[in-house]
This record gives C-alpha cells, structure tokens and sequence, in this order.
C-alpha cells in the first residue's frame, strides 16, 4: 500500500557536487594556507613587480598566477584571503541567520504585540539602503574583522527574519499545528516540533545564501578601504588594488574576482541544492 | 449526564459579529451526534472552541462547555490542554493537511501518548503498530517510517483515525472526515470509523452536511444554521419528520439510498426567509439583554 513515491530517492545532483566539491576544496585551502601558499603573503619584491601568470610571456614559474605591482604573489594572497573570507561567510551567515530566523518564528508563530514590534522593525530596516548604512556602520564603531560581521548582521538580520516569519506564519495555519495543540503540545513544543523542521529547508537555503553575500559585503568593505586592517590579504582588497593597473595586469584583478563569483555561486547553489535534498516533499 | 455539555455557546469575531449564537448541545459518553448544517454554518467552530483551538479572529464571548461536568473556561490554559489532549481527540477534514510533511508519520502518532500519559517511546510504539493494524494498515513498521506524502489520501485519513483513538479518550470530534476523500474510499472510511467508534465505545461528535451519512451512523443530531441551533432530536424522530421547516426542507434536498435519482427539491427560498428572519430576531432580542 505505500506507493512507489517512497522508492524516489534522487541523487544528490550535479550541482550540490560541484558547488560543495568547490567549497571543500576553498575551506581546504584555507585551512591549509600556510602550509601551501608557495610565497610569504605580504612579502614585497619590487623587482618582481606584476609578473604574469606562469602560461604568459614573461612569467617567473615561481609565480604561477604571477605578482601584483608590489611583487606580492598572486597565488598566496588569495589563498590567505579565502581564510578571511570563509571567517566571514561561517561567522556573520550564522550568527545572521541565528537572530534573523529566531525574531521571524517569534514574530509569525506568536504573533501578537511581538510580531507588532518585529514588523515593524523589519519595515524600517528595509528602507535603509543595505550596503551605505554597512559603511556608514562601520564608519562609527571603527574597522576590524568584529566590526565587518556586526555590519553584516545588523543589515542582513531582516533578509531571514522577513521570509521565516511569512512561512511560519503560513505553516501555523495548517491542520496538522492545530493537532498538535489537540494533543496537548505547548505553543514552544509546537513550534519546535511542527513549524521548525518545515521551515528549516528555507533556513538552510538562506543560511548559504548569506554566507555568499557576507563575503561580498565583505569584499565590497574592502574595496572602499573600511574592512579589516590594509595588509592583511583580502579577495576585496586585492580586487581594490587590482584594479588601478587593470590595463598592465589584468590577473591582479581577474583571478580575485572570478573566485570571489564562484565562491559566492558556489554557496547559493549549494544551499538549493541542500533544500531539495532535505526537503521531504520536493525530494 | 452528558459527557460534552455546551450550555448557550457565544463565539463572535473581534468586531462583533457573531459565529456562534447560543448554541447548546450535549454528546452522551458512547453516543454518536451528528452536527449538520450547510458551508459556514459554524459546525467547525463549535469543534474548535471545545477543542481550545479557535481563530485568532474568534472569541468566545459566553454559555459554558464543560466536558465530564468539568467546566473547561475555569481551567488553566496548560490544565485545559491537558485535559483536552487525554479525553477529546480530532479526525479532521483534510488529511492532506492534517499531517506534518516533514515528520515521520510513526512519531506523529506517538507524540500524544509520550506527551500527555507519559508513556515510553517503545510502548507508545507497540501501541501504534497495533492501532494501525486496527485500522487495517498493511506493512505498518513501514508506514509508520515513511512520510505522509508516501501516502496516499485513504492511508493518511486511517493513519488519522488511529491517531485519533490512540490514547483512548472519551469524545472525538470528527469535521466532515471524508469530505476529502473519493466516493469508495469514503465508504470504506466511515465503516472504519463506526467500527472503531463502535470497538472503543468512545463518544463522537460527527460533523457533516450529508444526511445520508447520518442516517447510517449517528443516534442523535443537531441542525446548525447561521451559528443557530434550529433542531436537537434524536435519529429516528428527525426522519420520521423534522418539526423545524428548514430541518424539513434539508431532508428533502437529500438523495435517499432507497431511491438515489428519486427527484430532489433544493431548500425553498421562502424557508431561507423564515429562517434568516428567525436569527434577525434572535439577534434583535440579544441585544436587548445586552441592554438591559
Ligand atoms: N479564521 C477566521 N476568521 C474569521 N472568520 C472565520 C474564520 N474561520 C471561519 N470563519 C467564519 O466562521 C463561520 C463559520 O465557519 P465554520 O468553518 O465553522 O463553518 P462550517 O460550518 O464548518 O462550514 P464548512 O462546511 O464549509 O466546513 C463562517 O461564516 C466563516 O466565514
Ligand atoms: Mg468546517
């Protein structure tokens, strides 16, 4: 009598594969940084300023994704700055999801004066334009990697807030909520058991998505110079510097920024692709 | 002494305007009542507010429910859930809905038993193969590992019903329990449910708008209309002949199992009249005492 939808167990995908394959092999590199990079991050020789890639003319194989103007090999700044930015996306994702999930379920389960005030809160807030009010945020309580993650998740908070409330909301009006009070489950109880593991597959999906766009804030705080202090190697600020000698050596550039992409590709494919695998229905 | 006993029930919405007007209605402990009456009459929501489980919108604002000659208004909120959760269970309307599609259907079951009578897991397990065996589930270790939406919706309405006995209780509220479901399966489910109803000797409030049904099943009945009681008798008085005319009218607006294409008049318009004029002056007299 149970009907062949039991049987369905779909592979994992191609593109939970190749976003997390993507993401093990950048937290590898991070972990590992010291212990890989081929160079000092901060190391400067002059006279090996903008050396191309190791396939150009004029390369230094010692180099393989050549030098910046400062002779600072490419290769090793970005493998120290995927610590930051991993740093960034675990940290300021989590801790964004943790406050913006938990005030969205108080605000669509209880309801009541508490989703009044979380409401209205999430209405101010999204009329502050994201990334100035981050700026300006940092501009007062000064920079530093602690200030770059309480930017993200005061200006974020809302993005989880917003979509847990209206599902919970949602879930709260189903029948099967209604059964649990029935029997006797406690409003927390009910909202632990019933309403969170439905809405836990969004909560994953938005988790990874944040963790994708706190590297961008991050990197976008650095690139206007007010993240965490100027000589530690950050993807943003490589794309900073990069960027004046865009015409000389476009690999100061592009490599940065075509990782940065597929990092920030990588976390919000993984997080669709983790939905669909946990979500009981859509499997 | 009746085991549910709803003395001038109020429920109205926050600007006023009423749901439930007066309503009284008694369920005997083993006793089937049929609760009838047209969409929106309020049949649901008598079953909420003794349930504990009304809208946001809805308050009751008068009458008593006391279950067991306990009257529920004067216990905690905790203390009511309580009570509700060991003597009262629910088969509700939409088994699509009524099951949460995240959790394994095993534990959905289990819950109240763990929750409520402080079984063991284990106990509450046996309990629940042997239930969906009643309910004539075959394989049940494995349904009660899978996910409703591995169900179909006939399964998932017995899965319902053995829930709904699990912890044996007292009454249990059914809201047009096969409603959603096609026409053989919802044979096959009330016979399960008056089998059960039958085995278990529990109480049952069977809510309905189809008198064909309630001739088969229920010993009493009581005709809702506009949130108004219009008629409270027992089976046998009510088809030999209603004395209200619109419990009159509604009788004659339902196909008969002798004669299934016999000819049918839908309720007249001039009982509509009477009937809407009825609850115009009752709500006039309401509020009168209001008034006064
Ligand atoms: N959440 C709600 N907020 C406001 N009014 C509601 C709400 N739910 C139901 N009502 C109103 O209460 C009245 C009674 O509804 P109820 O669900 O009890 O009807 P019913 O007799 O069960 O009908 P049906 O046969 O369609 O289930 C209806 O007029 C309906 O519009
Ligand atoms: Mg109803």
């Amino acid at each position: 009598m149970l009907d062949a939808r039991g049987q369905i167990r779909r592979l994992p995908g191609v593109r939970l594969w190749l976003s997390g394959g993507w993401l093990a092999l950048l937290v590898l590199a991070a972990i590992f940084a010291p212990l890989i990079s081929p160079h000092d991050p901060l190391a400067q020789d002059l006279f090996a300023g903008r050396l191309p890639p190791v396939w150009e003319q004029g390369s230094d194989p010692a180099f393989l994704l050549g030098t910046d103007s400062l002779g600072r090999d490419v290769l090793s700044r970005m493998l120290y700055g995927a610590r930051l930015a991993l740093i960034v996306a675990l940290v300021a994702g989590t801790l964004t999801c943790l406050i913006g999930a938990t005030l969205g379920l108080i605000a669509g389960f209880f309801r009541g004066w508490a989703d009044l005030i979380i409401s209205r809160l999430i209405d101010i807030w999204m009329a502050f334009p994201p990334v100035l009010f981050a700026i300006l945020l940092i501009a007062v309580i000064g920079t530093g990697l602690t200030s770059v993650i309480v930017a993200i998740v005061v200006i974020d908070w809302t993005r989880f807030a917003r979509v847990v409330r209206a599902e919970a909301m949602s879930q709260g009006a189903m029948d099967y909520v209604a059964s649990a009070q029935v029997a006797g489950r406690g409003r927390l109880g009910t909202a632990m058991t019933e309403i969170l593991p439905n809405v836990l597959p969004t909560i994953v999906a938005l988790l990874t998505l944040e963790m994708g766009i706190a590297i961008i804030v991050e990197a976008i705080l650095s690139f206007v110079n007010l993240s965490i202090s100027t000589d530690q190697p950050t993807w943003g600020g490589m794309i900073a510097e990069g960027r004046a000698s865009i015409y000389q050596a476009w690999w100061v550039l592009v490599f940065p920024l075509f990782t940065l992409f597929l990092t920030v590709l990588s976390f919000s494919q993984f997080g669709e692709g983790l939905k669909e695998h946990f979500d009981p229905v859509l499997r | 002494m009746s085991f549910l006993s709803i003395r001038d029930l109020n429920v109205s919405l926050a600007n006023g305007a009423p749901l439930l007007r007066r309503v009284s209605l008694d369920v005997a402990a083993g006793e089937v009542r049929a609760l009838v009456g047209e969409s929106g009459a309020g049949k649901s929501m008598i079953g909420k507010a003794v349930l504990g489980i009304l809208p946001r919108a809805a308050k009751v604002t008068g009458g008593s429910i006391q279950l067991d000659g306990e009257d529920l208004e004067t216990l905690s909120p905790k203390a009511r859930r309580q009570r509700i959760g060991a003597r009262v269970a629910l088969i509700p309307q939409d088994p699509l809905t009524a099951l949460n599609p995240s959790r394994r259907v095993g534990p959905q079951i289990t819950d109240r038993l763990v929750d409520i009578l402080g079984w063991k897991r284990a106990e509450a397990e046996a309990r629940a193969l042997e239930l969906l065996e009643e309910v004539h589930i075959q394989a049940p270790d494995r349904v009660m590992k899978a996910y409703p939406h591995e169900l179909s919706g006939g399964m998932r309405q017995r899965i319902l019903i053995a829930s709904a006995f699990a912890a044996e209780p007292k009454l249990i509220i059914a809201d047009e329990p096969t409603t959603a479901l096609d026409v053989t399966v919802q044979k096959q489910i009330l016979k399960l449910i008056r089998e059960m109803q039958q085995r278990h000797g529990t109480a049952l409030l069977f809510v309905t708008h189809d008198l064909g049904v309630v001739s088969k099943i229920a010993q009493s009945l009581t005709v809702l209309y506009a949130g108004k009681v219009i008629e409270e008798t027992d089976i046998k008085a009510f088809f030999a002949g209603p004395s209200h005319a619109y419990s009159r009218a509604l009788l004659a607006a339902t196909p008969k199992y002798t004669d299934p294409d016999g000819s049918l008049t839908p309720v007249p318009d001039s009982v509509i009249q009477a009937v809407e004029a009825e609850i115009a002056a009752f709500d006039a007299g309401q509020m009168g005492t209001v008034r006064a």
